[in-house]
């Protein structure tokens, strides 16, 4: 068992930083019990509000499929996630940690739950919590400039104030040069430091990542990995980051959650304190893979089993890397 | 160049059959003009201005029309696109109703409106409307969906979501819409105005049939045609090449 990665009841004693605390993480049974690490998402134990920057608090989702069967997607999640933490989701395709998102940023309703912001329930989308697609979410009808000053544009902010933030946040991406681009001419890498610049722009609290570079090749990743960890470390910003990807959810977070299969729980969560900056090929950051991918994995082989009842023929590996292929 | 020389031959062996068989003289030359007749009568028509006046008639109603057809149709086709029980209710009337030739509508206008400008313009609206409607129905769905979801994500809602967002992101799937759009609207403005004496180009076109003057009409059709053509090819092309430019879309042909 590697001594970098601990689950949260092996480990009490987490440098304690204001407003959290680490006795009680979200999902201890009862304070001072010995917490489980497998499916403690049901016994939650609710935190008191105005503790955390984001708080999901018992979050149900369900809904109708076209049998007219209902299905729950996302069952009783509980997570508390700080100012300035660097959070990342990971499971099983159809886990609901895409779906995740989206409820944090508003874009749609949980059926039963809450998902706090300060502790104050979010109602509908709020520029406090900017969203990062996977991909084609950048208006191609937009110049890259034009992009990246979309939401501020959105907020009435003044032309003059505008056109100084979005030649500071291109600075930051490194592409102060493309500002008059449109977006089909750059490359994948590129769009996506544009799509991180033009949510910077806004200035929200929470950046929501929705597998952002999982479309990218292995180089373009590691290097938006570093200027994602250097830009998180300038902004200091929370980060929800949701990948399928273990050892790049290793490399980037302090904390990494892991989803179940349908209905999506929280299975356990693993905090990362391996020094940064971490390498995706750091033996420790392999090792630490290792083991979350050893409980990743019944998630898997649920999720497949599913696929296979449901008549679909996935063809599955697991790379190297860590990066479940279904 | 080898477009240029077929264009040329085409149009050159075009003009000679027409030419033989006017010069041939089967048909009395005031039923089968010759080429040059109808060039004298365009220049004739452009001379004493009767021809600006008809085209600057046609255009003003058939833009007022079309913009009317574009406003409205966007309307509905958003309403028809976001709302389940218009899209089954409407949406299918919308569909049969475009197999009515719009000038069907013409008996109507005329009881509603009387016998002026705003019947033509009726025609012309309900010739188009439906072409803008069920691109926009259409747009509304093609456009993907994430489109929408950035931007309500980054603060546009309601007006601005659909002015910044949702209509330039679906303008792609729209535009050939707007262009079989305008192509009803002009068509039924001519066809309307053929029916009214109203100034228009349609007016100078029976003109010509009732001074039994061939050249005239042929003069008129050809005006009607390079009219259609030059807005198709100049806005339209033009609005599709910028779209294309802009999305890193690849032209068709």
């Amino acid at each position: 068992m590697s001594t970098n990665v601990q689950k949260f009841s092996d480990q009490f004693p987490i440098p304690v930083e204001p407003g959290f605390d680490p006795r009680f993480p979200v999902h201890a049974g009862a304070p001072g019990g010995k917490v489980g690490p497998v499916s403690v998402g049901r016994v939650a134990r609710p935190v008191s509000p105005g503790v955390s920057k984001v708080g999901l608090s018992e979050i149900c989702l369900s809904y109708r499929t076209q049998k007219g069967e209902r299905l729950l997607a996302l069952d009783h999640i509980n997570l508390q996630v700080r100012a300035g933490e660097f959070v990342c989701i990971v499971g099983p395709s159809g886990c609901g940690k895409s779906t995740l998102l989206h409820l944090i940023a508003g874009l749609h309703q949980q059926t039963s739950g809450q998902v706090l912001i300060d502790g104050k329930p979010v109602q509908g989308p709020g520029t406090d919590r900017i969203m990062i697609f996977q991909e084609h979410a950048l208006f191609p009808w937009l110049t890259v400039g034009q992009n990246v000053e979309f939401g501020m544009k959105m907020k009435g902010v003044p032309k003059a104030e505008r056109e100084e933030k979005t030649r500071y946040y291109l600075k930051l991406v490194h592409l102060a040069k493309f500002e008059k681009s449109y977006i089909h001419q750059l490359s994948g890498g590129m769009r996506q430091r544009v799509a991180i610049a033009r949510a910077l722009a806004t200035e929200p609290d929470v950046l929501l990542m929705d597998e952002p570079f999982a479309a990218l090749d292995a180089q373009t990743r590691d290097l938006l990995h570093d200027e994602l960890e250097r830009i998180w470390s300038e902004t200091g910003r929370t980060i929800i980051f949701v990948t399928h990807n273990v050892r790049e959810a290793i490399r980037l977070g302090d904390r990494v959650v892991l989803m179940t299969f349908r209905p999506g729980r929280v299975k356990s969560e693993f905090l990362v304190d391996l020094p940064r900056p971490r390498h995706l090929e750091d033996p420790d950051v392999a090792r630490t893979a290792r083991e979350i991918l050893d409980e990743l994995r019944e998630e898997i082989n649920r999720s497949l089993e599913a696929e296979y009842k449901e008549g679909v023929r996935p063809h599955v590996e697991t790379d190297v890397e860590g990066e479940v292929r279904v | 160049m080898k477009r240029a020389a077929r264009f040329v031959i085409f149009y050159a062996a075009l003009f000679g059959l027409w030419t033989l068989l006017a010069e041939l003289k089967i048909w009395p030359p005031y039923l089968f003009p010759t080429p040059w007749g109808v060039g004298e009568a365009l220049y004739a028509g452009f001379q004493d201005h009767t021809y600006w006046i008809a085209i600057r008639v046609s255009m003003e109603r058939v833009l007022i029309g079309y913009a009317i057809s574009v406003v409205l149709g966007m309307i509905l086709g958003l309403g028809v696109a976001s709302n389940k029980f218009l899209e089954e209710t409407m949406g299918g009337l919308l569909v049969s109703l475009q197999s009515l030739p719009s000038i069907c509508w013409w008996p109507l206008a005329l009881l509603w409106f009387g016998l002026n400008q705003n019947a033509i313009l009726f025609v012309v609206v309900m010739g188009s409307l439906l072409s803008v409607t069920l691109a926009m129905e259409d747009g509304r769905k093609q456009m993907p969906k994430i489109f929408g979801q950035a931007g309500r994500n980054l603060g546009a809602k309601g007006f601005k979501l659909f002015w910044y967002v949702l209509l330039p992101a679906s303008l792609p799937f729209i535009v050939s819409g707007l262009k079989q759009g305008w192509a009803f609207a002009w068509r039924s403005l001519i066809t309307a105005e053929m029916l009214y004496l109203s100034l228009g180009l349609g007016q100078v076109l029976m003109m010509g049939r009732d001074l039994n003057d061939m050249s005239a009409v042929i003069a008129v059709m050809i005006l009607i045609i390079a009219l259609g053509y030059i807005v198709d090819g100049i806005v339209f092309k033009g609005m599709e090449r910028h779209l294309q430019n802009k999305w890193g879309l690849t032209s068709a042909t």
